[in-house]
């Protein structure tokens, strides 16, 4: 079948079969292999993106139901080629070491700063509870949410 | 069954790019290279590799763990459109076995199936879903054996031998001192250790590429890539010269990427239908797809005087192999050696034992032998302590080992060894403030969100515990790293290139690679060139010795090429090299300036390999006794936990180290190595295991294995030493491992603390905090509400 989106402000078609999941479509057919598949269950969160402005695990959505809906994903984060300050605070507080988590947390914590712009944190522990990190232990995470806080809120 | 399409005959992929790093120098915090593309999705990992007219391949595994193979029928899957090639056994070109230390292990199996998840046949079709489509019409007669599931029976001279060799693959036994040594306080335990995934989040991948002559380039996600190349072009039946390796980005390691997994079959896979073949195991099939930490089961006695001195160590420890031998000759002697723990004990006796069972193949994890021995004799140091009435850390202290004291498997200890110290230090750090439980955000109590406890039932415990590991390959492996390092002037500017085969897994290597060559040449501007198989080998990226062997090969060639240069400014400017130094990109001479590296250089290079061995090593003698290991790395813990008394819920309120790194080469990389592996280390103690019955894996989903979310881990607070190793690269020590092994005792110490309960055996459950059971039942509950994991599915799966 052909699905038609809106991928990261562009419209965006591909031939698609009925069972394969956004993130398969994704990763696969549109090459933006930035939203990552650790567990392909909804578990990890690697595969964090938007769907009409709300945050889902690209994993769980099946292609068809995005059908004529706006994604974003963390290749849409940035603005060209200047680093969204989440993106900058990752990479200078340490919060990346492998960095397969990083995409999913990078828009997660976006989700995050746009509803609360300065979380504590406990705000911040539950908010990125559904994202998994096996190197860092989220020490660094959570200097780099903190960083991007500040970063965000100066005028 | 072959398509139709026609795909170029040699295809070739770009090299990866060796980007530009402007590093500070050795103990600056020097932001990662890769930092940027990680963040912006761009980073290319081996899951993300795709090439033009590329198959995938996938992986049919046996649904038992023991069995016998009748036939294999492959015809009904072969005549799938869309499937390129179903190969099995038969269609190995060269050796049908591999392994690291021993080849015992089936490419694909024929006639026996030793445990569950064993490959048994391969597909390669042009869509993943048409490969997993195919697996299903592979039909496979087997007949199913009853497993043995269980070490210490299958230790029994009359269970069935899996291998040739019999069950029982190593022994260690360690004899030191005097056997009969009695003593005043005797305290003996019985520990367990459950079986730990590595769960890294980047699952195993790899792309294949036939090169049209016969020969294969393999894009793989690895911890060593020679030792894949070595093993892949044996059972290709290739030389090596004909088995390029080339490191993709790798989603972490931690041990479960040192052996084997897709690499011969993408490659067998790829030859056979010329076409580029790419695998990924999603995450299912991953906890089949790689070893895991050995369970164990351990008795420890401990002898004491009434004034708290051990008098002697006695111990055996049953490591579970599992089905094949994967690094556990090694893993065997790790645990027999470091028994005794970081203490001076005069007399020992030790046996170490690593069994083949019908269980997943257990390897190497961060930690390797230590953390199991460590969870046995921290424990067994608190039951110590309490029964010599002792405060646990001022009896750890006073019987500390010390620089030149012997270790019960003979080896002096080398300086610098500051076990007693590290853990005053531990002791001394401001405890975390305890806010009345009552009334609290239940954010911050046991349970958390659940809202279980408003503070009805909650205590507090404190735990200590320290550590001890060997860095580097041990017991006569020849351990060492090669590097080339290339200085050149590019667009008037001088450039470092530093090529070597070390993985980078993400610990932060690149950056380190890059730091030495800034400090060692004075050139601010340094590429690290793609780790390959181009050039020697580096060794694995596992035993913490990266920074150890690697960084000590990229030193020694930095300074190779340092001499030629000051040899040429010797030649042609008189100086003496000896006083020679390299400052922001100029050669200087007692501070003045003598030749710009760019008018020197012009369009030269100056290149230098260098092959870097660290000191010998040696196999253990018949009583266990040698200079078996290189460097000792140590560090403590402290555990402060709020246990939920009635419920067995636990919120780990804080964890405290000190540990003894040497030098800290990039203070932040250090410190991310260290809470990284206190989280592992806290997954242990709490809620990490692969859950077994008769062979079959319970719990193959990240929605039934419990990894630790940024809601169990604690602050961790930490206090770095930097005693210098005379003999090490800039005196540093391995950090990786440290923060694991001794993390877990600490918590389970705090854990007692709390609840007065025995807990032998890790991950502690809840069943365990309230007092209903010690062990987890025999038959435990259904896993999953989710159903996913459900161990019908594999078999549902492939025998239709
Ligand atoms: S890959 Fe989607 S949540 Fe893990
Ligand atoms: S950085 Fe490796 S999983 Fe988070």
């Amino acid at each position: 079948m052909r699905l038609k989106l809106g991928v990261n402000g562009e419209r965006r078609e591909a031939d698609i079969l009925s069972g394969e999941s956004l993130l398969y479509v994704l990763r696969e057919r549109l090459q933006l292999p930035g939203s990552k598949n650790a567990c392909e269950q909804g578990e990890c969160g690697s595969c964090s993106v938007y769907l009409d402005g709300t945050l889902v695990c690209a994993c769980l959505v099946l292609a068809a139901q995005a059908g004529g809906r706006e994604v974003v994903t963390v290749e849409g984060v940035s603005d060209g080629d200047e680093l969204h300050p989440v993106q900058e605070a990752f990479v200078e507080a340490g919060a990346v070491q492998c960095g397969f988590c990083t995409p999913g947390f990078v828009v997660a914590t976006h989700d995050l700063l746009c509803r609360e712009p300065a979380p504590t944190n406990p705000e911040i522990r539950e908010a990125l509870a559904g994202n998994l990190c096996r190197c860092t232990g989220y020490e660094k995470i959570l200097d780099a949410v903190h960083l991007a806080a500040n970063r965000m809120s100066r005028p | 069954m072959r398509g139709m399409e026609t795909v170029p005959k040699i295809p070739t992929r770009e090299r990866p790019a060796a980007p530009v790093q402007r590093p500070g120098k050795v103990g600056e915090d020097s932001v990662r290279v890769d930092g940027v593309p990680k963040v912006r999705g761009e980073f290319e990992y081996s899951s993300d590799l795709r090439m033009d007219g590329m198959l995938w391949g996938a992986t049919l595994r046996s649904p038992h763990p023991h069995a016998n193979i009748r036939s294999i029928d492959t015809s009904a899957a072969e005549a799938m459109p869309g499937v390129y090639a179903v190969l099995t056994h038969e269609d190995v070109p060269g050796r049908k076995v591999y392994g690291m230390e021993i080849p015992d292990q089936p490419v694909l199996a024929w006639e026996k199936i030793r445990y569950q998840g064993e490959p048994v046949a391969i597909v390669a079709a042009d869509h993943p879903e048409t490969a997993r489509l195919a697996l299903g019409k592979i039909h496979v007669e087997y007949e199913v054996l009853e497993p043995l599931a269980d070490a210490e029976k299958a230790m029994k001279s009359d269970a069935p031998k899996l291998h040739l060799s019999g069950n029982v693959l190593r022994h260690v036994k360690i004899k030191h001192g005097d056997p009969e040594a009695t003593a005043d306080v005797v305290v003996t335990g019985e520990y367990e250790v459950g079986m730990q995934d590595q769960a890294f989040l980047g699952p195993e991948s790899g792309l294949a590429v036939p090169d049209g002559e016969g020969g294969i380039d393999l894009h793989i996600s690895t911890q060593w890539l020679h030792v894949d190349r070595d093993q892949v072009a044996e059972s290709l039946d290739l030389p090596p010269s004909s088995v390029r390796l080339t490191l993709s980005g790798v989603g972490g390691a931690f041990g479960g990427r040192e052996d084997l997994s897709m690499q011969i079959h993408s490659c067998m896979l790829a030859l056979h239908t010329e076409r580029p073949v790419k695998m990924v195991y999603n995450r299912e099939e991953s906890f089949y797809g790689h070893v895991h930490r050995h369970p164990a089961k351990m008795r420890f006695e401990h002898g004491a005087t009434k004034d708290g001195e051990l008098v002697y160590v006695r111990a055996r420890m049953v490591l579970d192999g599992g089905a094949y031998a994967s690094s556990s000759m090694a893993v065997c002697l790790n645990a027999a050696t470091f028994a005794g723990g970081p203490y001076k004990v005069p007399n020992a006796e030790i046996d170490s034992y690593l069994v083949y069972t019908n269980n997943p193949p257990c390897g190497a994890m961060r930690g390797f032998g230590a953390v199991q021995a460590c969870f046995a004799h921290e424990s067994q140091m608190d039951k110590l302590a309490a029964e010599l009435g002792l405060d646990p850390v001022e009896f750890r202290i006073q019987n500390a080992i010390e620089a030149g004291d012997t270790l019960p498997f003979g080896q002096k200890l080398p300086a610098p060894a500051p076990v007693a110290e590290i853990l005053r230090r531990a002791k001394a750090m401001p405890m975390p403030e305890e806010k009345e439980v009552m009334g609290r955000d239940v954010r911050e109590l046991p349970g958390g969100v659940s809202n279980v406890t408003h503070g009805e039932g909650v205590k507090r415990g404190v735990g200590y515990a320290v550590g001890i590991k060997n860095i580097g390959f041990s017991g006569g492996f020849d351990d060492y790293s090669t590097a080339r390092v290339t200085l050149s002037i590019e667009d008037g500017e001088p450039l470092v290139r530093v090529h070597t085969a070390a993985a980078e897994v993400g610990q932060g290597l690149v950056t380190l690679q890059a730091q030495i060559a800034h400090t060692e040449l004075g050139v601010e501007s340094v590429a690290v060139l793609p780790a390959d198989t181009r050039i020697g080998s580096a060794g694995s990226t596992s035993a913490s010795r990266q920074s150890y062997v690697t960084g000590g090969a990229v030193k020694a060639a930095c300074e190779a090429v340092r001499e030629r240069l000051f040899e040429r400014v010797r030649d042609e400017f008189g100086e003496d090299p000896n006083k020679l130094s390299i400052q922001d990109g100029n050669v200087v001479s007692g501070g003045s300036m003598i030749v710009s590296l760019d008018e020197l250089l012009g369009s030269d290079e100056i290149e230098e390999t260098v092959e870097y061995h660290h000191r010998e090593t040696y196999p253990p003698d018949e009583n266990g006794q040698g200079d078996v290991h290189l460097q000792y790395a140590f560090a403590a813990h402290r555990a402060v936990v709020e246990v939920d008394t009635e419920l067995g819920l636990v919120r780990v309120v804080e964890i405290s180290t000190a540990q003894d790194v040497g030098k800290v080469m990039n203070p932040q990389a250090l410190e991310g190595q260290i809470e990284g592996g206190v989280a592992q280390g806290l997954g242990l103690a709490l809620m990490e295991e692969i859950q077994m019955k008769d062979g079959k894996i319970l719990n193959a989903s990240f929605t039934d294995y419990l990894l630790p979310t940024i809601l169990d881990m604690p602050p961790v607070k930490m206090e770095i030493l930097e005693l210098a190793d005379p003999e090490a690269p800039y005196g540093l020590k391995g950090v990786g491992e440290p923060p694991t092994i001794s993390s877990t005792p600490a918590i389970v110490a705090a854990l007692r603390d709390a609840t007065g309960r025995e807990l032998r055996r890790v991950p502690v459950r809840p069943e365990q905090l309230v007092g209903i059971a010690e062990r987890p039942p025999e038959q435990p509950p259904q896993p999953g509400s989710a159903g996913y994991a459900e161990i019908g599915r594999l078999d549902e799966r492939i025998e239709q």
